[in-house]
C-alpha cells in the first residue's frame, strides 16, 4: 500500500512537471550559432549580430517581404519618388508602438522624429548620439549613404524627406537593410538625461515581433513576444536563441528536441539529417556567388584569352561534387538566379581542356606558364572549402600546362594582402545584403572598387558605365536591361571564373512550421509556429 | 611562513610583467588585423582603415603600445572589447563564474575518483585492477577532448538520452543571473526543476573536463603511494599491528599525498586550458572559449587581458598548494 502512495505521488510529480514544461509549449529554441557583437545592427555586419537584434527587435521604413529579396512597405506605409531621382517622401504608418521595458514606458507612438533621429546619429558627426558606444557605421559608410544624404527633413510627424546629393537606384533596398533598423528618439532622450545614453545599444528598443528579456554572453538570449505588435502579436510568446558554437552538437540538440531550429549545418550531416523522422530539412539557393578572380593589372591575366583559357580548364561539376559536396550549383554569372536581372541567356564556358589549351597557346603560351592560386583559410556559405577547390583547379589547370602553387594567409592577411593586389589569382566570394544586382556588380567589379572589394582589379568601362547608369535609372525594366547586358559583357571578359551558388540548408523539427528560409542568410520567427 | 609568503610573492611580481610582455608579445606577433577582419569581403578605403587603426591606438609603435597597456595595468584598467566595446574586466567577470562552475566540479570529479582509484591500485599492485587503472588512465590521459567530448554527448544524450546535450539550463527555465554561478541561480529561482536541470547540464561537461586531471590524479598517487608504502615507518607500523586500513590511509596517505596536490595545482592551470575545448563543445558560456573567440578576431584587449586574469589565477592556486604543503605534512614548515 505504501509503495502504490508512493508511485502515485511520484506519478502525480511527474504530472505536474510536464504540465509545468506544456504550458510554455510556444516557447521556439533556436540553437544559434554565436553570441552577437552587440544589439544595435548599425555598428556591425555580421548575420550572427542581425538574427539578435535588427530581425527579432526592430523594424525598418521598408522591409524585404520574408522569403524574398522583394521589399515591401515596413514602417512607412507608402514613399514616393521625385522625378529627378533624388527626393524620397516617406509617409510613415500611424499607431505603432515602441516595446516596454524595465526602464522605459513609451509615451508615444512611432513618429518622424525617430527616423530622423536613427539616421541622422549614423550621418551627423556633431550627433549627440554618434559617438555613443564608439560609433563605427559601418554599414551605413560603405554602402555609400554617409556620401549620399544630403538631409533628412522631418515634415510633419508623419512624413518624411530624404534629399540625396546624386539619383540613386538602390537607395530603397539599402534602407531596408539591418543598419537601418529604427530606434526610439524617445527613449533616447531620456537616456542621455539619465547619464546612460549607452544603455540604447545594451538593452534595445525597438518596434519589432519581439522584445528582448535577457542576454548571457556565450549561453542564451530570450525575448518575449511584443503584444501590440503593429502586424499583430508572433504565434511564438517566447523565443529562446540557445547559442551553440559546434555544427555536431547543434545537431545533437536538435535530434534531442532541445532544440527547434539549427542554422549552418555540417555538409557531412546532411545526408543523415534527410534521413531523420523527426526533422525535415529545408533547402533554398543562397543569395552568394564563389569565384575565382584573375588579378586583371597583373600579366598574362590582363589577356582576355588567357582568362578565357583558363575558365574553360575549370571542371565545375567535379568541385561542386567534391567541395560542396552537392549542395551547390554551377554560377555562371556574378549575381545568383534568385537576384531581379539575372541573365539566364547568358553561356558559360563548357569544361574542354583541348579547347583551353588551343586558346593559351593563341594568346602567346603554348606551353603554360607558373602562377599562384589563393585559397582562405576560413570555410564560409560559398565556399566550404578553399584548400580543395586550389587543389582542383591546380591539377586541371596542370593539364593545359599551367602550373600553380596554392599560397594561403591568416584571414585578414588575406584580405589585406588580396586588396592590395598581391595576388595572381585568388578565391573568393560574396553574400548579398540587399537583393539589389548593384551589391553585386558594382560592389565588386565596379572601377571604383578597385583596391577595396574589386579582387580582380577589372575596370573596364563598357561594363562600368552599364553600371552607372542602372544605378541612377529608377526604371527597373530599363535597369533590368543595363544589368543583363553587363553580365554578357562580364562573360566575355572573364574577370573571375564564377564557380558556384551555395544551397542553403535549415533543419528543424517537423513541429516547427511557417519557417521561411531568407534568402539574405538571416532566422527570422515572426510568423513561425510550433504545432 | 609570513617571510615565505611575502618571498613567493615578492617572486609573483617578476612573473607578473614577464606575463604581460609575453601575451602582448605573441598577440602581436600573430599575423591580422582586427580592422581587416571587421570589413571582411566587403574591404575597406585605406582612409577609414588608418582612420579606426588610430581610434584604437594601432597606429603607434608596438613599444608605446605595450607602454600604454602597462600604465593601463597598473591603473586597474584593462580596457575595452575592440569587437563589444564592452571592458574586458566586466566581459571577464560574468563569464568567469561558469568556468569556475565547471572547473570545480570537474576537479571533484577527478580528484573523487582519482585517489581512490590510486591508492587501491597501489595497495594491490599487479593485479587486474591495478593493470585496468593504469591502462584507462593512459587512454584517459591521450583522449582527445573534442572527440571524447562529442562522443558523450551521442551515447548519453542523444542515444540513452539521460543528460541534456549542452549549455547551463533547459531554455525553458527563465531565471536571472544574479551570481553566474547556475547552481546557486537555480536553487534561488522560484520555478521547479530548476537546480535538477542545472544539475544535469554540469554532470556531462565535468566528466570530460575532469578527465584528463582524472587520468593524471590517479597515475601520480599510485606512484607516490608505492614509494610511501616501501618506507620503513609504514613497515613499522605495520609491525606494531595498526589495521591496514590506518596504515594506509593514515601514515601513508598523508605523505604520498605531497606531489599529488602539486599535481592538482598544476592541473588548474590544464583544467583552464582544457575548458577552452570543452565549453566550445558544450556550448558553456566561460572565458576560455571568449579568448579564443578574441584571438580569432584579433581582439587584442580581450586576449591579454583575459590571459593576465587567468595567468594570475594559476599562480595564486599554485602559491595556495605550497602554503598547503605545511599544512598536509608539518615536517615542512616555511619557516626559513
Amino acid at each position: 500500500m505504501k509503495r502504490l502512495k508512493l508511485l502515485m505521488m511520484l506519478c502525480a510529480i511527474v504530472a505536474i512537471s510536464l504540465a509545468g514544461v506544456n504550458a510554455d509549449a510556444k516557447t521556439c529554441v533556436f540553437c544559434s550559432e554565436g553570441s552577437p557583437e552587440g544589439f544595435n545592427p548599425a555598428f556591425y555586419t555580421a548575420g550572427t549580430t542581425f538574427d539578435a537584434s535588427s530581425r527579432p527587435i526592430f523594424d525598418r521604413l521598408v522591409l524585404f517581404e520574408l522569403g524574398t529579396t522583394k521589399t515591401i512597405p515596413g514602417l512607412a506605409e507608402k514613399w514616393t519618388i521625385s522625378p529627378d531621382g533624388k527626393t524620397y517622401t516617406f509617409h510613415l504608418r500611424k499607431g505603432v508602438k515602441f516595446h516596454t521595458k524595465s526602464n522605459y514606458t513609451p509615451t508615444r507612438d512611432f513618429n518622424a522624429d525617430d527616423v530622423v533621429f536613427t539616421f541622422e546619429r549614423q550621418r551627423d558627426k556633431n550627433h549627440p548620439y554618434h559617438k555613443v558606444s564608439g560609433g563605427n557605421y559601418e554599414y551605413f559608410i560603405s554602402t555609400g549613404m554617409a556620401a549620399l544624404i544630403q538631409s533628412i527633413e522631418k515634415k510633419d510627424d508623419y512624413t518624411v524627406v530624404f534629399n540625396l546629393l546624386k539619383p540613386d537606384a538602390p537607395f530603397i533596398a539599402n534602407i531596408a537593410m539591418d543598419f537601418a533598423s529604427i530606434f526610439s528618439a524617445e527613449y533616447a532622450d531620456k537616456m542621455m538625461k539619465a547619464g546612460t545614453p549607452q544603455e540604447v545599444d545594451l538593452n534595445p528598443v525597438g518596434t519589432g515581433p519581439y522584445v528582448l528579456v535577457q542576454y548571457q554572453k556565450d549561453s542564451i538570449i530570450r525575448y518575449e513576444s511584443h503584444k501590440q505588435y503593429w502586424r499583430g502579436p508572433a504565434k511564438i510568446d517566447k523565443l529562446v536563441y540557445s547559442i551553440t558554437p559546434d555544427a555536431s552538437v547543434r545537431y545533437a540538440k536538435l535530434k534531442a528536441g532541445e532544440c527547434h531550429v539549427m542554422p549552418y549545418p555540417n555538409p557531412a550531416d546532411l545526408a543523415q539529417m534527410a534521413k531523420e523522422k523527426d526533422i525535415k530539412l529545408m533547402q533554398m539557393e543562397g543569395l552568394n556567388v564563389g569565384y575565382l578572380a584573375f588579378n586583371t593589372e597583373k600579366k598574362p591575366f590582363d589577356n582576355v584569352k588567357v582568362r578565357q583559357a583558363l575558365s574553360m580548364a575549370v571542371n565545375k561539376q567535379a568541385i561542386i561534387d567534391a567541395v560542396f559536396q552537392g549542395a551547390g550549383k554551377i554560377a555562371k554569372n556574378p549575381i545568383p538566379p534568385t537576384i531581379w536581372s539575372y541573365n539566364d541567356k547568358v553561356k558559360d564556358y563548357s569544361y574542354d581542356p583541348v579547347a583551353a589549351k588551343k586558346l593559351l597557346a593563341e594568346a602567346g603560351f603554348p606551353n603554360g606558364f607558373e602562377t599562384d592560386i589563393w585559397a582562405m583559410p576560413v570555410q564560409r556559405p560559398y565556399n566550404p572549402n578553399a584548400r580543395r577547390m586550389a587543389e582542383i583547379i591546380q591539377a586541371d589547370w596542370d593539364k593545359i600546362g599551367v602550373k600553380a602553387k596554392i599560397v594561403t594567409y591568416e584571414w585578414g592577411e588575406y584580405l589585406k594582402r588580396s586588396k592590395e593586389g598581391e595576388h595572381q589569382t585568388l578565391l573568393l566570394g560574396w553574400t548579398g545584403d540587399n537583393g539589389d544586382p548593384d551589391n553585386f556588380l558594382a560592389v565588386l567589379l565596379g572601377c571604383d572598387a578597385v583596391g577595396s572589394a574589386n579582387r580582380a582589379r577589372w575596370c573596364y568601362k563598357p561594363f562600368d558605365d552599364l553600371l552607372k547608369q542602372a544605378k541612377i535609372t529608377s526604371d527597373v525594366a530599363e535597369r533590368t536591361r543595363l544589368y543583363e547586358k553587363a553580365q554578357v559583357i562580364f562573360k566575355e571578359q572573364a574577370p573571375w571564373i564564377t564557380i558556384a551558388h551555395s544551397v542553403v540548408f535549415k533543419p528543424m523539427r517537423n513541429e516547427v512550421v511557417n519557417f521561411k528560409i531568407d534568402p539574405f542568410g538571416g532566422h527570422v520567427f515572426y510568423g513561425v509556429d510550433i504545432k | 611562513m609570513i617571510k615565505f609568503l611575502l618571498r613567493r610573492i615578492a617572486m609573483i611580481i617578476p612573473t607578473f610583467i614577464g606575463m604581460t610582455l609575453l601575451t602582448f608579445a605573441l598577440i602581436h606577433l600573430v599575423p591580422g588585423d582586427p580592422v581587416e577582419l571587421i570589413a571582411g569581403e566587403r574591404g575597406i578605403t585605406p582612409e577609414r582603415h588608418a582612420l579606426l587603426r588610430a581610434e584604437l591606438g594601432l597606429d603607434k609603435p608596438l613599444i608605446v603600445q605595450y607602454g600604454n597597456y602597462v600604465w593601463d595595468i597598473s591603473h586597474g584598467n584593462l580596457g575595452k572589447s575592440i569587437i563589444t566595446k564592452q571592458p574586458v574586466f566586466k566581459e571577464f567577470i560574468t563569464l568567469f563564474p561558469a568556468t569556475m562552475e565547471l572547473s570545480f566540479f570537474a576537479m571533484i570529479f577527478a580528484i573523487t575518483l582519482g585517489l581512490p582509484a590510486g591508492i587501491i591500485a597501489s595497495v594491490k599492485r599487479g593485479s587486474f585492477f591495478d593493470h585496468s587503472v593504469m591502462g584507462l588512465s593512459l587512454a584517459g590521459y591521450s583522449m582527445p577532448i573534442f572527440w571524447w567530448g562529442l562522443l558523450m554527448i551521442l551515447f548519453f544524450s542523444v542515444f540513452l538520452g539521460w543528460t541534456p546535450v549542452s549549455g547551463r539550463l533547459s531554455a525553458l527555465f527563465w531565471i536571472d543571473a544574479d551570481t553566474g554561478f547556475m547552481l546557486i541561480d537555480s536553487l534561488k529561482s522560484d520555478e521547479k526543476g530548476t537546480f535538477v536541470s542545472a544539475v544535469r547540464h554540469l554532470i556531462l561537461p565535468s566528466i570530460v573536463l575532469g578527465t584528463i586531471p582524472l587520468a593524471v590524479i590517479a597515475r601520480m598517487t599510485r606512484s607516490a603511494m608505492l614509494e610511501v608504502l616501501t618506507e620503513d615507518y609504514v613497515r613499522t607500523a605495520r609491525a606494531k599491528g595498526l589495521a591496514p586500513f590506518r596504515v594506509i590511509m593514515i601514515h601513508a596517505l598523508r605523505n604520498a599525498l605531497i606531489p599529488v596536490i602539486t599535481v592538482i595545482g598544476l592541473q588548474t592551470g590544464v583544467l583552464l586550458a582544457g575548458a577552452i575545448l570543452t565549453e566550445t563543445i558544450f556550448a558553456w558560456p566561460g572565458v576560455g572559449k571568449w579568448i579564443v573567440e578574441s584571438i580569432n578576431r584579433r581582439d587584442y584587449p580581450a586576449v591579454q587581458g583575459g590571459i593576465l586574469l587567468i595567468s594570475s589565477l594559476v599562480i595564486l592556486v599554485n602559491l595556495g598548494v605550497d602554503m598547503l604543503y605545511g599544512v598536509v605534512n608539518p615536517r615542512i614548515r616555511h619557516n626559513k
